[in-house]
């Protein structure tokens, strides 16, 4: 979700006059929803400027996202960061997957109330 | 190996849970685009986050009852941040670091070497929605206010 709303955010801004580039390690969201310039880490999701600690890689990481500010020339232009998260790509097939619950318990049941309650809002 | 299918691995998950109608996500045609209307060293720069960070050390905290976008000083070192974010891949990786979803330093040091004009005075948090509705009808206009409000000539957005 963080995708989207980022994606609907920044769509937004560009639409009312503002440039952006968009950080995000969920490539397909962000593709389909539509966004003027992003920079694609293939992480897992929660580290899209580089990885912890690593304040080089993170460096390079905003610096593509200002090169794209500057030097793209029609929306929907996606540059992949040339970093991969680990060998062992393992973690991508356990995401969202019953062994891995992507939220604990109690964090799966306040997303599922909120869900419930825009769909009770939606409802004609 | 190919990145990851999110939208089909949530509704795989979804489905699995008891969730039979796919969430449709926001997909459109036509994509916006603004040219940088001056060089990027004489920009202000504003930053948009989903990280929900928080001061650690401010009793006031924004709390998330309303969901409603708030916005913190950029200038605050990043060790006195700490994110309440709970949908990461927790089991990959951490958001210990500030700078990996949220670079305020990363962007002081650019703007320190003159790659950015400055960073605008405050940066702003948003919460994901599953109401696209109120994404981009409240948030993204309340977002858009700030920014103009703070002289923003471009915006980062980072989605953890």
């Amino acid at each position: 979700m963080c995708h989207q709303t980022v994606g609907l955010v920044t769509r937004h801004l560009e639409a009312n006059g503002l440039p952006t580039v968009v950080f995000g390690c969920a490539r397909d969201i962000v593709e389909h929803c539509g966004v003027p310039r992003f920079v694609f880490s293939d992480f897992p999701l929660g580290n899209p400027c580089g990885k912890p600690f690593e304040p080089a890689m993170q460096r390079a990481i905003v610096e593509i996202g200002l090169d794209l500010l500057e030097r793209a020339v029609a929306p929907g232009t996606t540059v992949v960061a040339p970093y991969e998260w680990d060998p062992d790509t393992s973690w991508k097939d356990k995401v969202f997957t019953a062994a891995q619950p992507f939220l604990d318990e109690a964090a799966t049941a306040r997303w599922l109330r909120r869900k419930e309650s825009h769909r009770e809002a939606s409802r004609p | 190996m190919s990145h990851v299918r999110y939208m089909d691995k949530t509704r795989e998950y979804y489905r699995s849970l008891g969730y039979e109608t796919p969430y449709r996500w926001a997909h459109f045609d036509e994509i916006p685009f603004t040219r940088l209307a001056k060089p990027l060293s004489e920009c202000r720069v504003a930053v948009v986050t989903t990280s929900e960070v928080v001061l650690r050390d401010a009793p006031g905290s924004p709390d998330d009852l309303a969901r409603e976008v708030y916005s913190l000083p950029a200038d605050v070192p990043v060790e006195r941040l700490a994110s309440r974010k709970e949908s990461y891949d927790r089991y990959a990786t951490t958001l210990d670091d500030v700078d990996s979803y949220l670079p305020l330093t990363r962007l002081r040091e650019l703007a320190t070497k003159g790659r950015v004009g400055s960073l605008a005075p405050r940066f702003h948090v948003v919460y994901s929605e599953y109401s696209q509705r109120k994404t981009v009808e409240v948030d993204a206009a309340e977002i858009l206010r700030r920014c103009r409000e703070d002289g923003a000539d471009a915006t980062l957005l980072v989605a953890v």
